[in-house]
Formats: C-alpha cells, sequence, structure tokens
C-alpha cells in the first residue's frame, strides 16, 4: 500500500478548515495566516502529484480503493488522469491567492460584538470548498464524486449569502440605490438562488445515479467505462440517453450552459470579490470535468446522441454571454456574463469530440481560472478603493493608478484571448478542433473573439481612460499584498501562453483515452502533406 | 549566423519588458535605452542582410526552430522562424525606420512624463511586428498580427485622458479584430484542409487542392489584411488612429503595421495564385481603396488625417498591385518600401510643424511656414514630390510600375484598373500639393492656442501657451536628422531598386516575378502618368495657390462634405453597429432579467402561491380537521365499497 | 331480535356523536359525543360478537372501554388547564396550530 497523496491532498485542506474555525475569536489574525499556511501546503502537495505524474503510465495513477458502503457497492476510489492533475493544480493554484486577495473581506465590522467569528468561518469555508473541490476531481466512484458536488453547495451558500461587498453597500446606500437590507436581500436571494439551481440539478442527477447502479449494479467510473468500451455492459438506447440527461443536466446548471446561467451573474455579482473567483474559477470548473469524464466516459453513444443540440447550446452560451456582458453596468456581472461566454466555449470542445477540442478544453478550464482570477481580483482591488460596482461610477483610473489600470488591461487582455496570453492557445485549439469537424459551429464560435473584444476594451475605457473623475483623484495604486496576488497570476498568463507544453503534455494521453472511450477519431486533413524536415521528428 | 534571427525579436521585446516594468527608475534613461535596443535589432539586420548576400540567390532562405509550441495530438504549432528575402526586406525597412522614429520620438516626446511607456510600447511594436515577418506558419504570424494590433492600441490611446483618444484606440482594435477573424478562420480551413499551417507545405500541398478551399482561404486572408492594412470595408478606424502621438501615425499608420496586409498577401501568393476569383476581390477592394483614400485625403483639413487619407490610397496601390498575381507582388514590395521612407517622411514633417505650431493640426491655419522651418520644408517637400511620383524620385520608380501592372492585367479588367490607378495618381497630386500649398506657403493664418480647459491638449506644457499666437520654430536636431535620413531615402531609394532591375531579382526567389506586357508601351503609360501628375498638381495650384484660403473652411459640394466624414462610413457604422448593437444588448439585458431568468423566478412565484393557498386548509380550527377527517374516511369506505360492488 | 337492529342503533348513535363534534365548540360537549362515537362503536362491536360467535368483539370493546377512560382523564385536564388560562372551554379559542 502506498502513500495516500490523494487523500492526503485533500484531508489537509479539510482539517485546515477544522482548525481554522477553532481559532479563537480574539486571534483572527492567526485564523488568516493558518488558512494561508495550509492553502500552501496545499498547493505544494499538488506541485508533488503533477511531478510525479506520469503522462506515459497508467490512464488513472495514485489510485486508492476502500470498501465503504458494501451493500451497495460504493466505495472509496480515488484517482486522477491528466485532465484530474491540471485541475488539482489549478485549484490548489489559485487558493493561495483568493485567501490573499480576501485577506480584509471578513474583517469584523466595529459594530458588532466581539464574540461574533465572520473571519474565521470565511477562511474555514473557503479551505472547506477547496477540499470539496479536489476530492471531486480525484473520484473515479460515481456516488463518492456525487456526493462531494453536492455537498460543496453547503459552504458556497454561506461564502455567498454571508460575505458581501461590504463596501458595496454602504455606497449603494450612500448613491441613492438602495439600504444595507436591500443589498443583504439581493445578497441571499443570489445564495438561495445559487443553492436551489444546484440542488435542481443535483436531485435530477441523484435519481441518474440511482439509474446507472440499477443498470451497472457497481459505482465504479473505471469498471463501468472499460465495460462500456468492451461492450460487455449493454444499455438499451433510450436508458442510455435518460441517465446522460440527468447526469448532463446537473453539469450543464453548474457549468453554468445557456439557458440554465442565470444564478451567475447573481452570485458572481453579489459575492466578494475572492468568492466569485472561487465560483468561477474552480467550483464550477467541476460541472465541465464532470462532462468530460462522467458523460463521455459512461454514456458514450448518448453524448455523440447529443451533441447537436450541445453544440447549439454552447453556441448560444458563446455569443449570449458576450452580447449581455456588452451591455451590463456593474463589472462584476460584466465579468460573470463573459464567463459564461467561456464556459460555451469549453462546453464545444468538449463535444466537438477531437483531440484537440478536448485538449483545448482542458486548457481552457485552467487558463480561463488564472485569468478571470486575474481580472476579477483586481476587479476586487478597484471595487474596494471606491465602494462602487457601477462602471459608470469610473474614469480615469489609468492616470491615478498606472499599475493597477496596467494589470487590469491584462487581465482584460487575457479575457479577450491575446495572442501570446495563455487563454489565447486553448481558444484556438477548441476552435480548430470544433472547425474540422464542424465547419459552421466553428465559424460563428469565432464572432465570439469580436464581442471579447468589445466588452474587455469597453470596459476599459469606461474605467480606466477619460478625464479623471472627482472620486477616484485620491485613489491608491495597488499596495504590496495586492501585488503579490496578481503579479505571479500575470506571470503564469504569460508563461503558459508562451511554453504551455508541460500542461499539454500532462493532458494529451488522457484526451487519447477518452477519444478512444468515445471511439472517435480526429478527421483527416483533405490534403495530404508530405512532412517538412523536423517536424517529422514528433 | 540563422540562430541570430530570434535575436532580432527579442532584442525590443527585451527593451519592452525592461520598460514597462522598470518603473520610474527608468524614467531618465528610458527613451535612450528604448532606442538602443530598436537599434541593436536594425544591426542584428544589417548583420544578418551582409550574411544573406553572401550567399547564392536560391540558398538565401534560413529557418530557426526555437521550440514546439503548443503540441497536441494531431496539431503542431512551433516557434520557429523563417528568414527569407521578403521578410529581410521587411526587417530592415521595420528596424531601419523603427530606430529613427525612435530618435524622433526622443524629441518629440520631450515633455511628456510618460515618455519612458511610449517607448516601451514602441519597442513592443516592434518586437510583434518583426515576429509577423518572421514567422514561418500563419499561427505565430498570427500572434503578431495581434501583437502589433495590441501595440497599436495602446500607441492610438496612449494620451488617454482624451476620450476621443481611448475612442479611437478602441475602435481601431476592434476593426482589427474582424479582421483577425479572417485570419483565424483561414487558419482553421488550413488546418482542416492540409493538417498543418507551416508556409512551406501548405504551399506544397497548393497544387492538389480544390479552388473552392483555396478561395475560401484566400478571402479570409483578404478580410485580415483589409482589417490591418484599412483597406474597404474596414478602413474606417485608420483616420481616427491619427488621434495617436505623431511618431506613432509615422512608424505604425504609415511606414509599417499597416502594410502588413501588403506581406500577407504577398506571402500567401501561392494560395493566391491558385484562386482567380480571390484575386478578383484582391484587385477590387485594392482600386475601391485607392480611389477612396484619395478623395477623402482633398477633402481634409486637418493635416494627419489627410496623410491617413493618402496612406490608405497608397496600401490600395499595393493591394491592387499584389492582386495582380507574379505581375505585381515585387511592384507591391518595392512601393511599400518607397512609401515607407517617403511617408514616415512626411508625417514626421507633420508632427514637426504641429511641434512648432501649438499642436494646432488644422492646416487652414498654417500658411507661408517655410520660411520659419527651412529643414521640414525642404525634407517635407521631397516627400512630397516622391508621393505624387516626380519623374526621378523613389514614388516615381514604383507607382509607374504598379500602374504598368494594372495595364499588363489585359483585356477590359486592364484598361479599367490602369485608368483608376492614373486617375489615383492625378487625384493624390491634387492633395498633397494642397497640402503643400496650406501649409507652407501663402499668408500665415494662425491663430491663438486655444483655452487649454476647453480642449484638454495632447502635451501638459500647452497649459502655458493658450492664448498666445504660435511661434513657429524649427524643431530640434534628434527630430529633423531622422527626417533627413528619410528624406534621403524618397529621392534615393526608388531609382536604386531600380538600377538593373536590382530589386526584382532580389524578391523574384521567394514571390515569382512575369514580365507583364501592357498594351501600350511603358513609355507611353510613364508618359500619362506625368501628364495626370501635372494635371493635379495645376488644378491644386488654380484653386489653393492662387486664391487666398478662408480660414473656416467653406461648405462645399456634397462630395466634399461626404469626404470630410470619411465618405459617410462611420455614418454607416454608427447607424447599424453602434446603434443596433446597443438596441440589441439592451433588449437581449431584458429578455435575460425578465424571460429567461422570469421562468425560473416564475416557477418559483407559482410553487409559492400554491404553498399560501394549501396553508389556508391549516387553519388551526380542530373542528375542520375533524370535517376533513370524517370527509376523507367517508369517501374511502364509500371506494372501497363501490370497488367492491364493481 | 335480530342483531341488525343493534347495528342500525349503533351507526345512529355515532351520526350523532360526529355531527356533534363537528357541530358543538364547547369542549366538554364535544368530548361527551367523542365518548358518544366511542361507545356506539363498543356497541358495534358487541353486536358483531354476538352475530358471529366469537369473543373477540367484546375483548375489544373493553380494551375501547379503558382506552376511553384514559382519555377522559387526559382530555378532561387539558380542557381544565385550557380554561383556566383562556377563561372560556370554547375550541375555536384554541386555534394556535395555524401558522
Amino acid at each position: 500500500m502506498s502513500f495516500p497523496l490523494l487523500t492526503v491532498t485533500a484531508a489537509v485542506p479539510a482539517a485546515g478548515a477544522i482548525l481554522t474555525a477553532a481559532v479563537p475569536a480574539a486571534r483572527r489574525g492567526a485564523a488568516k495566516w493558518l488558512a494561508l499556511l495550509v492553502s500552501l501546503a496545499t498547493l505544494a502537495l499538488a506541485v508533488l502529484i503533477a511531478v510525479r505524474f506520469e503522462p506515459g503510465g497508467a490512464r488513472y495513477q495514485f489510485t486508492e480503493s476502500h470498501a465503504w458502503i458494501s451493500d451497495f457497492g460504493v466505495r472509496y476510489e480515488l484517482g486522477v488522469d491528466g485532465i484530474g492533475v491540471a485541475l488539482i493544480a489549478l485549484t490548489a493554484l489559485l487558493m493561495p491567492f483568493i485567501i490573499l486577495a480576501g485577506w480584509h473581506d471578513a474583517d469584523p465590522l466595529e459594530t458588532k460584538s466581539q464574540r461574533w467569528r465572520p473571519t474565521q468561518g470565511f477562511f474555514a469555508l473557503i479551505l472547506a470548498v477547496e477540499a470539496m473541490v479536489i476530492i471531486s476531481f480525484e473520484a473515479t466512484d460515481v456516488f463518492l464524486f456525487y456526493v462531494f458536488f453536492e455537498a460543496m453547495l453547503i459552504p458556497m451558500y454561506f461564502l455567498i449569502g454571508g460575505f458581501g461587498d461590504r463596501a458595496t453597500s454602504s455606497r449603494s446606500a450612500a448613491a441613492g440605490g438602495g439600504t444595507d437590507e436591500n443589498a443583504a436581500a439581493q445578497r441571499s436571494y443570489a445564495a438561495v438562488k445559487f443553492l436551489l439551481y444546484n440542488l435542481a440539478g443535483g436531485l435530477i442527477m441523484l435519481a441518474a445515479v440511482i439509474g446507472l447502479y440499477v443498470v451497472a449494479g457497481n459505482f465504479s467510473l473505471q469498471e463501468i467505462t472499460a465495460a462500456r468500451a468492451a461492450g460487455t455492459l449493454d444499455m438499451a438506447t433510450s436508458t442510455e440517453r435518460l441517465l446522460f440527461l440527468g447526469f448532463f443536466f446537473a453539469f450543464a446548471v453548474k457549468a453554468p450552459l445557456w439557458p440554465l446561467h442565470t444564478w451567475l451573474p447573481n452570485a458572481m455579482g453579489e459575492a466578494t470579490a475572492p468568492v466569485a473567483v472561487l465560483i468561477t474559477a474552480v467550483v464550477d470548473k467541476v460541472g465541465t470535468f464532470a462532462m468530460l469524464r462522467f458523460c463521455l466516459g459512461l454514456f458514450p453513444e448518448a453524448s455523440k446522441w447529443a451533441t447537436p443540440v450541445i453544440l447549439v447550446l454552447a453556441l448560444v452560451s458563446i455569443v449570449y454571454g458576450a452580447l449581455l456582458a456588452v451591455g451590463q453596468r456593474d463589472i462584476k456581472r460584466l465579468v460573470a456574463y463573459a464567463s459564461i461566454s467561456h464556459f460555451g466555449f469549453i462546453i464545444m470542445g468538449i463535444f466537438a469530440m477531437t483531440s484537440q477540442g478536448q485538449s483545448g478544453a482542458t486548457l481552457y478550464m485552467v487558463n480561463h481560472g488564472i485569468s478571470t482570477a486575474a481580472l476579477m481580483l483586481v476587479a476586487g482591488f478597484l471595487i474596494s478603493r471606491r465602494g462602487s460596482r457601477l462602471i459608470a461610477d469610473y474614469g480615469g483610473v489609468q492616470k491615478v493608478a498606472p499599475v493597477l489600470a496596467g494589470t487590469f488591461l491584462i487581465g482584460g487582455l487575457a479575457t479577450l484571448s491575446l495572442p501570446g496570453l495563455a487563454p489565447f492557445v486553448s481558444e484556438f485549439l477548441v476552435l480548430v478542433g470544433t472547425f474540422t469537424r464542424y465547419p459552421v459551429v466553428g465559424v460563428i464560435a469565432t464572432f465570439g473573439i469580436v464581442l471579447a473584444a468589445l466588452y474587455t476594451l469597453v470596459l476599459y475605457q469606461r474605467t480606466m481612460t477619460g478625464p479623471v473623475k472627482e472620486e477616484v483623484r485620491a485613489m491608491p495604486d495597488l499596495r504590496l499584498r495586492e501585488l503579490l496576488v496578481v503579479t505571479p497570476l500575470i506571470a503564469l498568463l504569460i508563461g503558459l501562453g508562451l511554453y504551455p507544453k508541460p500542461l499539454t503534455e500532462i493532458v494529451n494521453p488522457a484526451v487519447k483515452h477518452t477519444m478512444s472511450d468515445v471511439k472517435r477519431t480526429d478527421p483527416k486533413p483533405e490534403v495530404a502533406v508530405e512532412a517538412k524536415n523536423g517536424e517529422a521528428a514528433k | 549566423m540563422e540562430n541570430l534571427i530570434a535575436l532580432l525579436v527579442a532584442a525590443p521585446l527585451l527593451g519592452a519588458a525592461v520598460l514597462l516594468c522598470g518603473g520610474r527608475r527608468l524614467d531618465k534613461a528610458g527613451h535612450w535605452l528604448g532606442t538602443l535596443f530598436a537599434a541593436a535589432s536594425f544591426g542584428i539586420g544589417v548583420a544578418l542582410f551582409a550574411d544573406m548576400l553572401g550567399r547564392g540567390a536560391d540558398d538565401r532562405t534560413v529557418h530557426q526552430r526555437l521550440f514546439s509550441w503548443i503540441p497536441v495530438e494531431g496539431f503542431q504549432a512551433d516557434v520557429a522562424f523563417q528568414l527569407d528575402q521578403l521578410s529581410m526586406t521587411f526587417v530592415l525597412l521595420i528596424t531601419g525606420v523603427g530606430t529613427l522614429i525612435h530618435i524622433y520620438s526622443i524629441g518629440y516626446m520631450e515633455h511628456d512624463e510618460r515618455r519612458r511607456r511610449f517607448f516601451g510600447y514602441l519597442n513592443l511594436f516592434l518586437a510583434a511586428m518583426l515576429l509577423l515577418v518572421l514567422a514561418d506558419n500563419y499561427l505565430l504570424l498570427y500572434v503578431g498580427w495581434e501583437g502589433v494590433g495590441l501595440a497599436s492600441y495602446l500607441l492610438i490611446g496612449f494620451w488617454q485622458h482624451k476620450p476621443s483618444a481611448a475612442t479611437a484606440a478602441k475602435k481601431a482594435f476592434l476593426v482589427n479584430r474582424v479582421g483577425d477573424m479572417g485570419l483565424s478562420i483561414a487558419i482553421m480551413i488550413m488546418f482542416t484542409t492540409f493538417g498543418t499551417f507551416a508556409f512551406g507545405p501548405v504551399f506544397g500541398a497548393v497544387d492538389g487542392t480544390s479552388e473552392g478551399t483555396l478561395t475560401a482561404i484566400a478571402l479570409m486572408l483578404l478580410l485580415a489584411a483589409c482589417g490591418k492594412s484599412a483597406q474597404v470595408p474596414l478602413q474606417s478606424w485608420l483616420g481616427d488612429a491619427m488621434e495617436g502621438p505623431t511618431p506613432v501615425s509615422a512608424l505604425i499608420h504609415a511606414a509599417t503595421m499597416v502594410t502588413a496586409g501588403v506581406y500577407l498577401i504577398t506571402r500567401s501568393g501561392a494560395v493566391f495564385d491558385a484562386a482567380p476569383d480571390a484575386q478578383t476581390a484582391v484587385v477590387v477592394v485594392g482600386a475601391v481603396t485607392l480611389l477612396f483614400g484619395a478623395i477623402v485625403g482633398c477633402a481634409k483639413d486637418d493635416i494627419k488625417k489627410a496623410l491617413a487619407g493618402s496612406t490608405m490610397s497608397q496600401i490600395g496601390y499595393m493591394i491592387l498591385a499584389a492582386g495582380l498575381g507574379p505581375i505585381g507582388y515585387v511592384f507591391a514590395i518595392m512601393h511599400l518600401v518607397t512609401h515607407g521612407f517617403f511617408k514616415a517622411g512626411l508625417f514626421l514633417g507633420a508632427g514637426s510643424v504641429m511641434h512648432g505650431m501649438n499642436d494646432e493640426v488644422d492646416m487652414r491655419k498654417y500658411g507661408g511656414l517655410r520660411k520659419y522651418m527651412p529643414i521640414t520644408f525642404v525634407t517635407f517637400g521631397l516627400g512630397y514630390l516622391a508621393i505624387i511620383g516626380f519623374p526621378g524620385l523613389s514614388g516615381f520608380w514604383s507607382k509607374d510600375k504598379i500602374i504598368e501592372a494594372a495595364f499588363a492585367k489585359g483585356g477590359t479588367e486592364g484598361w479599367i484598373l490602369g485608368g483608376v490607378a492614373l486617375l489615383g495618381a492625378a487625384i493624390t497630386a491634387f492633395y498633397m500639393t494642397r497640402v503643400m500649398l496650406l501649409t507652407f506657403f501663402g499668408e500665415k493664418r494662425w491663430q491663438p492656442a486655444p483655452d487649454a480647459d476647453a480642449v484638454p491638449s495632447a502635451e501638459p506644457a500647452a497649459e502655458h501657451r493658450a492664448g498666445q499666437l504660435p511661434h513657429p520654430h524649427e524643431s530640434p536636431k534628434t527630430m529633423t536628422l531622422p527626417m533627413i535620413v528619410l528624406a534621403f531615402g524618397s529621392v534615393f531609394a526608388g531609382g536604386l531598386f531600380s538600377i538593373n532591375e536590382a530589386f526584382v531579382k532580389w524578391l523574384e526567389p521567394v514571390t515569382s516575378f512575369e514580365h507583364g506586357n501592357p498594351p501600350l508601351g511603358a513609355g507611353a503609360i510613364t508618359a500619362s502618368t506625368v501628364v495626370v501628375l501635372l494635371i493635379g498638381v495645376g488644378l491644386a495650384y488654380v484653386q489653393y495657390g492662387r486664391k487666398p484660403v478662408p480660414v473656416v473652411a467653406p461648405r462645399g459640394s456634397w462630395l466634399t462634405r461626404a469626404a470630410r466624414r470619411d465618405l459617410l462610413q462611420d455614418d454607416f457604422n454608427h447607424v447599424v453597429l453602434v446603434r443596433g448593437g446597443e438596441h440589441l444588448t439592451r433588449s437581449l439585458v431584458y429578455v435575460d432579467h425578465s424571460l429567461v431568468d422570469g421562468v425560473v423566478n416564475g416557477t418559483a412565484a407559482s410553487v409559492g402561491g400554491l404553498s399560501g393557498r394549501l396553508r389556508k386548509l391549516q387553519n388551526g380550527y380542530a373542528r375542520s380537521y375533524a370535517v376533513s377527517m370524517f370527509g376523507g374516511t367517508a369517501i374511502l369506505i364509500a371506494a372501497t365499497l363501490l370497488m367492491r360492488a364493481v | 331480535m335480530n342483531p341488525v337492529n343493534y347495528l342500525y342503533l349503533a351507526a345512529l348513535l355515532f351520526t350523532i356523536g360526529a355531527a356533534g363534534v363537528l357541530i358543538r365548540k364547547n369542549a366538554i360537549v364535544l368530548f361527551m359525543c367523542v365518548e358518544l362515537m366511542l361507545n356506539a362503536c363498543n356497541l358495534a362491536f358487541v353486536a358483531f360478537s354476538r352475530m358471529h360467535g366469537n369473543l373477540d368483539g367484546q375483548i375489544i370493546a373493553f380494551f375501547t372501554m379503558v382506552v376511553a377512560a384514559a382519555e377522559v382523564v387526559v382530555g378532561l385536564a387539558i380542557i381544565v388547564s385550557l380554561f383556566r388560562t383562556r377563561h372560556s372551554a370554547s375550541v375555536d379559542d384554541a386555534s394556535l396550530m395555524k401558522l
């Protein structure tokens, strides 16, 4: 029995969450440092996984398997393929930045009594989410996955509903936008909406999970996938389709795919910037990840059957999300709609069922996480300075805080997939991968890149350029803590944009396996080209 | 030697990184550092050029492969460079003119507190532009292609406290993105068809490919070229781009970046040659733009916008030539190089005039400046003679060849294209003479500088000059020196290239070349070029040289009014795209809120309503519970009895 | 005598009791009606016991009586305490079970 690396990676933040919650009220500063240390330790473990993962080795590595509920064949089975490794690395990577960016977000208001302990709760909840997300990426038992897929809603609910932009509420009151109670009501509306949407999705998935057990007799992803691929496990076509839809619905809510997206702008708008990053960059990735792993692996035929509809929905997401982003007045909601557009790209890449599309989609998940984190966290710094989320309240920030404006621009350029930055690689792979099989879909999706430029540049122009507004005249530039958050993210964006090879090497074998699961091969080029010298090598 | 190619790109890239990340510490030395990096790149370029000349004509292409960029199953994208005669020409033009403009900017931007950043952006531009021309595959070219777009965005919007500059920058980027979309679709088609997008394999496989596919690729490349090179219908951004500092207009929006479209078409010559329909489209775009730009150039009173119209028109010539196939590629590039010299010179001259005139750009408020700015006058004058194609100067050699090639296209088409090209030459002579006369001749029409508060001026120094009459003076040496060098190029480059057809022989191995056979004979065409030139100059002299010029522009004919507004294209864009887009997004926001979200909220509300009704049954009265209990029992018993009865 | 007549009587008594429960407000009267219903059931049980010739019905009748007695004790206690606090024996006043 080898060292249970995967369990430990998930257990460290889980234990950290409990410890953080137990820190006495008077020492809330210690809670922050504890949370940061735990997230860094988890990052170290994730790096260890990534380094020791052998791209050429078995499909699932570091596997662990223990009986759990033997009456129903539920096992505690963990294992990661390249896609899982990439996403665990992303999750572990973003956490320290999220914690650092939210350093003061949960400091108690002076008016509250000293026994109130929001700080400990905030960081404990973040760590709890991290633990659950990581175990979702690791689980190869469908039931185990389901449990954590649902359980992470609970800490997320409290993070969204319990910790809003404090400055926003007071500012909107001053600006005549409403009162503190109004802001609190909107926040709880957003939290409940988030919970109900995802619970509804989860409920339908639960039915499908039970159905799968009835059909297959166990919950093991590896066994079922292997049996499906070998043809030893027959499913009636209609059964397979129903089960597929049950799974897909839950993931499409989480991802989110149009028209199940409306919870995201509310949730991201009302939550603090770090929590918004947690939602879109980390938690939502579980949805797209699960589509790739569970929908395609368990139900290959049904996936192919549903592809046309899903591609159309993804296209609608891309264009619709981008157009709505253009029309937003609120910075955070704008980023949320941009994310919806990007999730459309990811889902399109997954269901195009080509190597380029799926590698691109996996890279897209990672790159979108980093780029959205960069943009959203800088936006959060901006919002905390002026105390307003409205784009119209800003103007000329560039003159006052050039570093803030510069980092904001880079985050924006990453969002519009500028070549040289990481998201370009993934977006282009997705487009190319889709185009080779579905040219029309690929061409329409390309309009997304024009719209992305539109919403990003409009946002930048309205907030950062032009004459300096009176209210932003005294705005300080980025502080050291904020620079510590932004600089590594930007460095990663540039690094992965110029040299994505380490990532693609990990992801490629997993994509190959998925392609063989669905029994699809890439379309062959129409015209044979003699290999050029040098290119023939690889 | 070929290992130096990467350094060409790396030097200015390093410069940009150092200048942009260096912070305020570098404020004092930043401009020299930036110039140094540009000059270093030029030095490497010259060394590589010497090396290339040392080898035989067929042995001049060198490759450098750095690393595999995106290795994915079935997908191979490398960071690899290809240096051949075509890229070499561009490298020398970009780094040479680029270095000169760096030097010029030292003087021009002297009073700007953000000068270091300006040089950082300029270096970034050089790196991206070099990447564009050195890439050996379309995807890497695309990186450079968008990179120059980014640099152009940053530099047009450099004075971003001016809302007009910020808007112009955004517009330039957006219109370019539409073109970029074309390039990315072209790459996607290439990948689907050939499984690769490296130059060599793609061009090698053209023979076995259906014409429809090639036409699609070529048309998408043309769309990309239209965006970057400001060709109709994507030309609207170039005029607004003049909001940027003048050195930027000279380097990016005259000499180098806007000619990237010509490079793209010439580079993809193999594809275009096999797709005649697409070539026709290229020719039409070029011909339409060359007239469009010329007409716009006639009506503008803003000296930079007049020159921008001229740039559009001259690039129209190049695109036209590139669309003619092997008879035109070489001349397109030749005109591109000579244009790089004289148009950069003209813009620098315009910048020098503005520098002496309180940043006034309206030519109607100039006049009689030749006495006050002798060097600017002479260098600008030489550039002027070159652009109108005065016999013997650079522009003459290259433009004459293009007109010849247009006639040589043959048939009615040839006559139409040749006629358009000649007409364009006449209009060019007209509007450039107009610029010359309004600026340097006639009486002084200077106006006091506008109130600084009323118009947010480009330079902070402008605040001190409010209300004073300008004191025109010659610009400092850092500014006049590049102008003199470029003037030399404007005068001699074309002639040098034409000695013994040196330029043709230089490029022929890359672009292929055929001698065209114009139906008129070269002599007749040259003669008619000179005639239309004289007509154009004469008309301009009659209108602007002999009569006093009003300071406030007269209303003008309908054509003048339309041309002042860029032939109404902006109005069209505004009404259709901007307004339409606003309505679309606004209504979608409404739909999202009320329809998509409404369905969900409606479901929630109806569940809530239903439970509200049901709640009323639980009224707390024990007797009403008892009634329901009795009622229920009665119904159950009745049902049981009925069942038994049945 | 035909035992069916006892059943008619039991049904009649039960109906009277049920109607009383539904109509009257006074807790004591309500209580008496409940007792009436219980005893109607007892009557029916005993009648059935006689008709079928076994003792099960009579045993259940005894059970019912015991339970009814216990119920009277608890119920009267509730009514008394309600009356003490509210000064009313009307059941409609004690409608606290709704939201």
